[in-house]
């Protein structure tokens, strides 16, 4: 085990290897929020239990208030305060100037680096044949690993960590990279991380279908995405949330959680919760996440508690127990 | 200008055939390739009623091969983690069954097929969502793919771009049901039935479907979702969760998608010039019907932008066309100004 992956709050766990702490990623943030709030979203998270958080603009390389010389300083300022910082590329690639920006973020050695596609794959690939030591990359939720013989694939190239598909049925997380038995990588065993918390990605576009609402051309949009913080609730014509229109990026109305799910996740060698930015009170989130995962907390209690933070969806994890995703989680 | 006027090299055309009557009618109409798949969860158009077993692959390859035409097999779902043995015999299968090539998206998939069957010609399945040349040389480089086809996201110019700087061979889509989602990467079916393109090769599946008469009017469910209702007078389509009517802001509209085609026949000549190497037509879900006049159409229409002829599209092609466009509507998706 990679004694990066166990920091806790900024100090390195030594009892990592009979140490059954989960570790808790903040997600990318997926929605324009404006500089001061993402800051501020930011700053609060310093001072949170998550031990690793991922930066960068994964969904619409038009979204211009944070640049990646503004991640990568944000990426330093959390660093400092003891977080691990991974970059992310962008899910959807398709021109060269997105290109570069991966080649940019990949080709860094500051910071580990998620990839988004398989653009970046080859980036990172050509990388780490070229400097073995760098950062081991961890293979992105968009990547598309729903079994062992394709993780043993990408674990050779660099991979340290794996974020699994979000439809994939965590007992499949499990034999996919089985905690008895895991596929290793240069640096060890590849770590497990699933999403485990917040409005789903289930699906990108070319077609930005923001601007589309809003009768607009996607390169004369108005940068229309910065007016939903959570993205654009679209409901069903007999009023139940459905889906969320986010720029080029369809999310679930509901959340997905598995605060309820912690003797499967142990079970499926689960080492990692992914949770995904919104709002409402996301800091009291990822207490609760870390309270019922790596304290005593009761689930149950957690989940009445979450009911209460003012998010902005229902609580779903269907796609955890392979069932449609939509599927409530079991009161 | 000069260059326009000397022919091009002719790009292949693909056909669907979810059938071996439809297979024989591509073939019949002027098909250089059809592909198929198998009767399982192996291929992304796992429907009851269609697609091949190994006899009826077996009777299809003679059938091409006899006109000098190829065999595609699809193997283009992501294997299952609890059991990959069916997705590596269906690579077994198509290898003995004299397939040319095969479509492939789950690089757990490609490594067998490299190291168990190098012979056998790999294409890079659209549900890869290799969306950049680098992204396919990286395939290329380790999988040996000889063409990649291309997700229906990108502009003319990226696909230009895209050619130039991959030695791969690539395939666009050129007509058909249009995915408005990057394939490879949407999770929107199985969010609802539990059923996606990548783990059971279906989307929005028949199984999930539920029709109801209300007072409101004729209701389509996906599952508990209700996906659109029709006025007593509007015409019915098939409840793909994308294209269903929904609510934005008070606003009831298709506000994903609309049902809707998609035909690049008004910039074929531009995308042969660019190079591509072969045009692919969806629908291995449709009718032999279906698969006989849209080949025909695209035949035609294939040799004369690749004869070095001024090119127009010719009324009768998009006459013949829109009689089998979903929601009778055209578009050119990607290569659209709104959506650039």
């Amino acid at each position: 085990m990679s004694p990066a992956l166990r920091v806790v709050s900024g100090t390195v766990d030594d009892r990592a290897d009979e140490d059954p702490r989960f570790g808790i990623t903040i997600g990318p943030l997926q929605y324009w929020w404006p500089r001061e709030r993402l800051l501020a979203f930011y700053a609060d998270i310093a001072d949170t239990a998550a031990d690793t958080v991922v930066l960068g603009e994964a969904v619409c390389s038009r979204r211009n208030e944070f640049k990646t010389d503004d991640w990568l300083a944000l990426a330093r300022d959390l660093a400092a305060a003891g977080k691990r910082v991974v970059l992310a590329t962008q899910a959807l690639v398709m021109s060269e100037a997105e290109l570069r920006t991966v080649r940019r973020l990949c080709e860094q050695d500051g910071f580990a680096v998620e990839a988004g596609d398989a653009s970046a794959l080859a980036v990172l690939a050509r990388e780490h044949a070229a400097r073995p030591g760098r950062p081991p990359f961890v293979i992105g939720p968009h990547v598309n690993v729903y079994s062992r013989a394709a993780l043993a694939e990408l674990a050779p190239l660099g991979a340290g960590t794996w974020v699994a598909p979000i439809e994939l049925a965590i007992d499949s997380v499990g034999l996919a990279n089985p905690a008895a038995d895991p596929v290793s990588g240069p640096a060890g065993p590849v770590v497990t991380e699933v999403f485990a918390f917040g409005r789903m990605p289930l699906a990108f576009s070319a077609r930005c279908f923001t601007a589309r609402h809003h009768r607009l051309n996607k390169d004369a949009c108005d940068f229309r995405c910065r007016d939903d913080a959570d993205g654009l609730l679209l409901a069903t014509e007999d009023g139940e949330p459905f889906l969320v229109l986010n720029g080029i990026q369809t999310q679930s109305a509901a959340l997905h959680c598995l605060i309820g799910d912690r003797a499967a996740a142990e079970a499926a060698g689960v080492q990692r919760l992914r949770l995904s930015p919104s709002s409402g009170d996301f800091a009291r989130v990822v207490a609760l996440f870390d309270a019922v995962f790596n304290g005593v907390a009761d689930a149950r209690e957690a989940l009445r508690e979450l009911a209460t933070l003012g998010l902005p969806g229902a609580l779903v994890d269907g796609f955890a127990r392979r069932r449609a995703g939509l599927e409530a989680v079991p009161a | 200008m000069h260059a326009e006027a000397a022919p091009r090299r002719a790009p292949q055309l693909v056909c669907p055939a979810g059938s071996l009557r439809a297979l024989q009618m591509a073939v019949d109409a002027g098909a250089d390739a059809v592909y198929l798949g198998l009767k399982d969860a192996t291929n992304a158009r796992n429907f009851a009623g269609l697609n091949f077993d190994d006899a009826q692959v077996r009777q299809g390859v003679r059938y091409a091969h006899a006109r000098g035409r190829e065999v595609l097999m699809a193997l283009n779902t992501y294997a299952d983690a609890r059991d990959p043995a069916p997705w590596q015999r269906a690579v077994d299968r198509a290898a003995a069954l004299g397939a040319d090539a095969l479509i492939v998206a789950d690089i757990a998939v490609l490594a067998y097929a490299r190291d168990h069957h190098p012979q056998l010609r790999r294409h890079l399945s659209v549900q890869a969502s290799a969306t950049t040349w680098e992204a396919i040389e990286f395939y290329r480089q380790r999988y040996g793919i000889q063409r990649a086809v291309l997700p229906r996201v990108l502009t003319l110019s990226q696909v230009q771009h895209l050619v130039r700087h991959t030695a791969a061979e690539v395939e666009v889509f050129g007509f058909g049901s249009l995915c408005v989602m990057v394939e490879g990467r949407c999770a929107l079916s199985s969010y609802v039935t539990g059923q996606s393109p990548n783990t059971a090769g279906v989307c929005s599946p028949p199984s999930a479907v539920r029709w109801d008469e209300t007072p409101r009017g004729v209701e389509a469910r996906l599952g508990p979702v209700l996906i659109d209702r029709y006025a007593p007078d509007e015409p019915r389509g098939y409840p793909t969760l994308c294209k269903g009517r929904f609510v934005v802001d008070g606003e009831r509209d298709y506000a994903i998608e609309e049902p809707t085609s998609l035909n690049t026949l008004a910039i074929l000549p531009q995308l042969v010039e660019a190079g591509v190497a072969a045009v692919k037509i969806e629908g291995r879900q449709r009718s032999p019907s279906y698969v006989a006049e849209v080949t025909k159409v695209w035949r035609q229409a294939i040799d004369h932008a690749a004869s070095g002829a001024r090119y127009t599209v010719q009324p009768g092609w998009n006459t013949s066309l829109s009689r089998w466009a979903e929601g009778q509507q055209h578009t050119l998706g990607a290569y659209e100004r709104p959506w650039r």
